[in-house]
């Protein structure tokens, strides 16, 4: 029995795996202690139990333990990797590279550095959503200090080139920083062989839990360091104070853990479905992949319908699927997606996609009725969609003169 | 954010979908909005010469779930109303009839413009005045 609704909006946050919450219960209640209390069996356990979690988070990415920060989430591993760099390498300089489809997390931090003195350049993406390896190049300066530019991006699953940035990072001695929150535990991240520096990434887009994440720090080739952004106790290193989530903890250790060993079945048999759903609503008409398809992540597909608006169209089936749409009309600010405008995509085409994020627990059952609905609503909205009518009678919208407001 | 019953059922059941034939004299159509903004309203009445009764109404519109429950409500008012009477159409008892929170008055901002683009457009056929409206903020 198909159990409704059906969740595909794993971009934004994935359902929490049960051997998650299993390994997490014990340190809500029993193995309550403070990990920094060095004194007392109490503590002795929280802290052993953070150092494993730290183990099963270093082994996902290929890491150290010791070059693992624990956070909040990825918003702060941002703010904490960005703001830090730019503290602790003031004297070396103060210009910041990035790209216009990172993360608010990514963009507002350089903002914020830019009211501080800094200066940050953003570089465009093609059509494809990927950066232009001879334009970063050619952005370096004597003051850079980093190179910030994310893993995958999280509307359309776009992976960048990693491998490439941080080799241009190394040849003219820059930081490479990342954002992995898309891409660690979906995607082989190995924080070695991309030649990452600083890299932020949060439990809860794994199947972990929420308000926990990690700041991978390379401590070795070169050794990083980075000013920490709040004042306390020194731990984590001296770089992020704060009593440590040993339970939150203990839950991501356990999420990286089984994405280490489930992630190639899962990448499989999700990219399979995800192919079947992209096939079969691309029989549709003029429906658009936004994004590259070749350079993607394996559970996501990003899709315009054109003639229909997002919000319109998920009104349709949204009770019994959960999705997101880059339509101005879904968030407060009524303006669509900065990452589809950013490929150079119509306002109109922006305003008319959705975004599937398949995950651990979506199943074929759900593609199908998933396929089902979408393609009706999409038709039925067509039939009520006076831009739908002038298109079937070969008139070109852009000739009309629309009264914007 | 939740949708009020009454958008939810214009949403599912709209009202007087459809075109009428923009050549008759008969006809007028507002075209309102712009696809860039994730919007576009196309109404249309019908209008009795003799009586000046909208007879019939239609419209096809292209955004959310407001936009369509504004303009399938709008149609529905239309229809038994004078020219005149329609004109009297505010958009906040679009706005107080489907329960449409603020970020979506400007769904019934832009169906009142509608009405008042296809009584316009009316008028200009039939050799009358165009009415001249002060302009609301969506």
């Amino acid at each position: 029995m198909l159990k409704l609704p059906i969740y595909l909006d794993n971009n934004a946050t994935t359902p929490m795996d049960p051997r998650v919450l299993e390994a997490m219960l014990p340190y809500f209640t029993e193995h309550f202690g403070n990990a920094a209390s060095r004194n007392h069996p109490f503590g002795w356990e929280a802290e052993e139990a953070v150092d494993y979690a730290r183990e099963q988070v270093a082994k996902l990415i290929g890491a150290d333990p010791k070059e693992i920060i624990f956070t909040s989430g990825a918003t702060e591993g941002d703010n904490l990797g960005i703001k830090g760099v730019f503290e602790m390498y003031a004297s070396k300089g103060n210009h910041i590279i990035t790209c216009t489809t990172e993360h608010k997390a990514v963009l507002d931090t350089c903002k914020h550095i830019e009211r501080l003195g800094g200066e940050v350049t953003y570089l465009n993406v093609n059509a494809e959503g990927l950066i232009d390896l001879k334009e970063l190049e050619a952005a370096i300066k004597p003051t850079t200090i980093l190179l910030a530019i994310m893993y995958a991006n999280n509307e359309i699953g776009v992976i960048q080139p990693v491998k490439e940035i941080s080799a241009i990072a190394r040849k003219h001695g820059v930081l490479f920083f990342t954002d992995g929150t898309q891409a660690v535990g979906k995607i082989p991240v190995d924080v070695n062989k991309d030649g990452i520096d600083i890299m932020a990434f949060s439990g809860h887009k794994m199947y972990g839990p929420k308000g926990v994440g990690a700041l991978y720090v390379r401590r070795k080739n070169p050794r990083v360091k980075v000013t920490a952004q709040m004042d306390g106790g020194g731990h984590e290193r001296g770089m992020r104070s704060g009593t440590l989530n040993v339970p939150g903890i203990v839950g991501f250790g356990k999420s990286c853990e089984l994405a280490r060993l489930e992630m190639a079945e899962d990448a499989a048999r999700l990219s399979k479905l995800r192919d079947k759903l992209e096939t079969a609503l691309l029989q549709l008409e003029e429906a658009y992949v936004n994004g590259s398809r070749e350079h993607r992540l394996p559970h996501v597909s990003n899709i315009s319908f054109k003639y229909v608006e997002g919000e319109g169209l998920m009104m349709g089936f949204n009770k019994n699927i959960a999705l997101s749409s880059g339509s101005a009309c879904t968030s407060a600010s009524l303006e669509p997606s900065y990452v589809l405008k950013a490929l150079g995509l119509g306002d109109d085409l922006a305003h008319s996609s959705l975004r599937f994020g398949l995950g651990r627990f979506t199943t074929e059952e759900q593609i199908d009725y998933t396929i089902k609905a979408v393609s009706d609503t999409v038709l039925k909205l067509r039939e009520m969609s006076p831009l739908w009518e002038m298109f079937k009678e070969g008139i070109d919208l852009n000739s009309i003169e629309w009264a914007h407001h | 954010m939740a949708y009020s019953e009454k958008v939810i059922d214009h949403y599912n059941n709209p009202k007087n979908v459809g075109t009428l034939d923009k050549a008759s004299k008969n006809v007028g159509t507002g075209l309102v909005g712009a696809p860039e903004c994730g919007d576009v309203m196309r109404l249309q009445i019908e209008v009795d010469d003799a009586t000046g009764v909208i007879t019939d109404a239609k419209f096809k519109t292209f955004g959310c779930g407001s936009a369509i429950a504004s303009s399938s409500l709008a149609t529905e008012w239309l229809k038994g109303k004078t020219v005149d009477q329609a004109v009297q159409i505010d958009n906040m008892d679009l706005v107080e009839e489907l329960n449409l929170p603020p970020v979506k008055i400007h769904c019934s901002v832009l169906a009142e413009d509608a009405i008042k683009a296809a009584i316009n457009d009316y008028r200009k056929k039939n050799g009358l005045e165009e009415l001249v409206f002060e302009e609301k903020i969506h």
